[in-house]
């Protein structure tokens, strides 16, 4: 039986920390030596995770699926970082940046845990400025911010638009050093394909190694997955072709708790989909929507031309243009939260005004930027986005403005993790997008990098010492333990099974049917009948899955087909377990929208009174449901109230 | 759009690597190459599901084509490729994964080979090692600092045009095409860009030297030539960067020599 213990330390909200750090247990570098660490994924939470315990003087091996850390998807968030500087004077705070974060994600996070955020949120900034990252300036030679949604002030840090990218070099730089002093042990190309859980506590784990095909075993003391999301179960998303979230199903196969896995974002400024052949969604910074303007044609008639060509949209008088988000919510206006943003345009293009051919896009135009900045301006601020945009879609965006679409963009659900950063099972901890603990139903722009460096840099190697000290007596984790073969087997026959198949569906044509169930019934709204409807048809394509794909070539080389047959497996799982999730979650909340749970203007509808936990599922078998368990949220520290971004 | 594909095939390192050729057709202007490529792969692979009706000019031998990718961005730096002699294809400034077919004219062939170097052997088809690049980073591509213990951001100011010259140094992706481009195989501007970005900054300055000469040793010992200032490595350069950096690497570099 699971219990759910948060390990929320007492005391003041504001000393919580502080008072637990000075209580947890810590290793000392003689035994730090004799103790091993697993380190999965290298994006923002795993490298700047490996580095720091690297120069603590524990062991580490970093694995990572692609040729280098540095691929990592961290590398492509575009916008930048918040953190309470307060360096513009906006009268900022730790306790802002909290309270904007619990109100963003729609009172559907862990208070303790989002303090915490924002407290270490500065020193992340000072840490990534001693690395050599070179975040904007101005003349003065000081730091430089922006806005982004769901803010009132400026505290966003920015590199152009490739702040994740110099944040991650700055990460991923740390974690050389480590390597080339020997503390840290890089293993590039290796996928984790299981979990081995010895007496309940996770010590190690089996990868294939994808250049050779051949399946390994290693152990350690204690395993930290920072494996990112599961955005890409929608087959199309802003997600790299690669993310994934196989590692964090096989923890929760293992007994590892998986919570809110419903709460999913929709970014709502992304390239719209433009045929069959896509593959992949592009991003346009939120960035932007500190100079863009958010607008559809007032008139149905405008909307008919411009699908037809007959004019184009800089031709549509300022009069006859629909500024939605401005007219909506005139205190926030286009900078409100994602799920905000995201719902206002399917409304708009429900409601018949999508500008594009298939009625599934709206405009974001830099018309008012231009005339009272210039050109000159919006080319340093956005320059390679606007170059980005035009190689996509062969339109100059400083001509005509841009047309966008919401996408799948990142899941805040995840791994539950405790206030320490551990799962359910000792000795597992999730960091980064791969737990649940800070988003809530919706995460704010600028917030996921700085979780994945607040949980790496500051907050895991700290508290994983408290864990790690009970273990300074065992010795190195034997991998001919029995345990490490049953999982070695269990994979080796997975594999062979996949193979032997040799049915009539290719990996991907099950991969984008996935998508198309999950994008209509689990996507930007959701209902009864259609996520009933939604478990059904993903527990029918399973079956076809496993009993009608083929993968093509075979285990003992480079086989990309095989790669994407394995987390296409896990996808279907975690797809299903969404669907679940959204089913019993009968509220609206951030990015989850029951239709059944709406107000009378369309906006989301909380039931705090029955709804007001995390939903964590334990794992019961394979085709058995799995069982709930809820961990109940209280928030002594902010209001509880209706998100209004109106007034 | 139709287009006859040209493509290098190699099983593994050891193995011997030949063209070759496959007619793809129903392709959108709008499509991007790696995506042509994931249609061309889905047709290799139905071929081998149903040999008897596989579609002209897609007989698949070998199964599908092996090739790097991952943001399709332009930003992670996975994806690589010759492209009709090219790396990352006739545009300039941009990655593989963000070139689309609109490029291409209509009915042409399309030649796709993996980046050429010794510094970088062949795993498969197209993807290559460049494990490489990251040993270079290792041996001195950072600043000696430990998590925690650092001043605050606004205590060194830093000037504003050296932090946008340093920026534009720490835009390379890592993607390798100036090595597989360089004649003389050399990785010199991968070198530079990250010795001159920390050069740049106060807080990169203090070991420059000392990080220019590691770097470059590392360089020399993984196998990848000299510089003969030939440029090329600019033009192929996906982030445009710029030969400048090189000089300053230089200048670290005699800094160094000088101490010695």
């Amino acid at each position: 039986m699971i219990e759910l213990k948060s390990q929320v330390p007492d005391g003041p909200l504001a000393e919580k920390w502080t008072n637990h750090k000075a209580h947890i247990k810590v290793v000392s570098p003689a035994n730090k030596k004799k103790l091993d660490i697993i380190v999965i994924g290298t994006g923002l939470g795993g490298a700047s995770a490996a580095a720091t315990l690297g120069e603590l003087g524990y062991n580490v091996k970093i694995f990572c699926i692609s040729d280098s850390p540095r691929r990592a998807h961290s590398i492509a968030a575009q916008g930048g970082i918040n953190a309470a500087k307060n360096y513009q004077n906006d009268n900022d705070s730790i306790y802002r940046l909290f309270y904007d974060t619990i109100k963003g994600g729609d009172y559907r996070s862990r208070e303790a845990n989002v303090y915490r955020l924002a407290e270490v949120s500065n020193n992340i900034i000072d840490q990534c400025v001693a690395q050599g990252v070179p975040f904007a300036r101005d003349y003065g030679g000081l730091l430089d911010n922006r806005s982004f949604g769901g803010a009132q002030v400026s505290r966003t840090f920015y590199a152009r638009g490739q702040t994740g990218q110099q944040l991650l070099l700055g990460a991923y730089a740390a974690l050389n050093r480590q390597v080339a002093k020997g503390k840290v042990q890089s293993f590039p190309r290796h996928e984790m394909l299981d979990l081995v859980v010895i007496n309940g506590e996770a010590k190690g784990i089996i990868a294939r190694d994808l250049t050779t095909g051949e399946i390994k075993r290693f152990g350690a003391h204690a395993v930290v997955l920072a494996t990112g999301g599961y955005g890409n179960t929608y087959f199309l998303s802003t997600n790299a072709m690669n993310s994934n979230g196989s590692a964090a199903m096989q923890c929760y196969r293992k007994g590892a708790c998986f919570a809110n896995p419903c709460f999913a974002q929709i970014h709502p400024t992304c390239i719209p989909v433009h045929g069959d052949q896509q593959s992949k969604l592009t991003l346009m910074s939120e960035s932007l929507r500190n100079d863009g303007r958010i607008w559809v044609p007032k008139k149905l008639e405008d909307v008919e031309a411009i699908r037809k060509g007959t004019k184009k949209p800089s031709d549509i008088a300022e009069e006859d243009r629909d500024y939605y988000l401005e007219r909506r919510y005139p205190a926030f206006g286009n900078l409100v939260p994602r799920d905000v943003a995201s719902r206002a345009a399917k409304e708009r293009c429900d409601a018949g005004y999508g500008v594009n051919e298939q009625g599934l896009a709206v405009f974001l135009d830099f018309k008012t930027c231009m005339e009272q900045k210039g050109r000159a301006y919006i080319e340093e601020k956005y320059g390679n986005l606007f170059q980005m945009y035009e190689e996509i879609n062969d339109v100059d965006p400083y001509k005509e403005p841009m047309m966008i679409f919401p996408a799948i963009h990142y899941t805040m659900g995840g791994l539950w993790v405790d206030y320490n950063l551990q799962t359910t099972i000792p000795g597992l901890y999730a960091i980064g997008e791969a737990n649940f603990s800070d988003h809530g139903g919706n995460r704010l722009g600028a917030s996921a990098l700085m979780q994945g460096l607040a949980d790496g840099y500051f907050i895991l190697p700290y508290t994983i010492g408290d864990y790690l000290a009970k273990k300074i007596q065992e010795p190195k984790v034997d991998t001919n333990a029995p345990e490490f073969a049953e999982a070695e087997k269990a994979v080796k026959e997975k594999i062979d099974k996949l193979f032997s198949i040799k049915g009539k569906r290719t990996v991907d044509s099950i991969h984008k049917e996935l998508g198309l169930i999950m994008w209509n019934n689990v996507g930007m709204a959701r209902n009864e009948a259609g996520l009933k409807k939604a478990i059904e048809e993903i527990r029918a394509l399973k079956k076809e899955f496993w009993t009608n794909v083929f993968v093509d070539g075979e285990n003992s080389h480079f086989n990309q087909e095989l790669e994407k047959a394995l987390r296409v497996a896990d996808f279907l799982e975690i797809g299903e377990l969404m669907a679940i999730d959204a089913l019993n979650r009968k509220e609206s909340c951030g990015g989850h929208f029951r239709e059944e749970m709406q107000t009378e203007d369309g906006e989301t509808k909380r039931d705090d009174k029955n709804f007001m936990y995390v939903a964590a599922w334990e794992y019961k078998g394979e085709d058995k449901d799995p069982e709930l368990h809820k961990e109940p949220l209280e928030f002594k520290y902010c209001t509880v109230a209706t998100r209004n971004y109106k007034d | 759009m139709k287009f006859t594909l040209k493509i290098w095939r190699q099983k593994n390192a050891k193995a011997k690597g030949h063209f070759e050729t496959y007619d793809i057709d129903g392709i959108s202007p709008d499509t991007s190459f790696l995506e042509m490529l994931d249609i061309l792969n889905e047709k290799l692979v139905n071929a081998d599901i149903d040999p008897v009706s596989f579609s002209k000019g897609c007989k698949s031998a070998e199964g599908p084509v092996s090739f790097d990718h991952d943001c399709r961005e332009g930003i992670c730096g996975a994806c690589s490729l010759y492209i009709n002699g090219r790396a990352h294809g006739p545009e300039s400034g941009v990655t593989t994964c963000q070139m689309y077919m609109r490029k291409f004219k209509d009915g042409s062939t399309i030649t796709i080979e993996p980046w050429r170097n010794n510094g970088f052997p062949i795993i498969k088809d197209l993807v290559v090692d460049r494990r490489a690049y990251d040993k270079i980073l290792q041996a001195g591509g950072f600043i000696n600092v430990n998590t925690g213990g650092v001043p605050d951001a606004n205590v060194i100011p830093v000037n504003k045009d050296n932090a946008e010259e340093s920026m534009d140094a720490a835009a390379c992706i890592g993607c390798g095409a100036c090595a597989a481009t360089c004649k003389n195989g050399s990785a010199m501007l991968f070198v530079a860009a990250r010795v001159s970005s920390l050069a740049l900054l106060p807080q990169g300055k203090v070991e420059g030297a000392r990080r220019a000469k590691a770097m470059v040793a590392k360089m020399d010992e993984l196998g990848f030539g000299a510089c003969t200032n030939t440029r090329a490595c600019e033009m192929e350069c996906p982030k445009k960067i710029s030969v400048s950096h090189i000089a300053r690497l230089n200048r670290e570099f005699l800094k160094a020599k000088f101490k010695d």
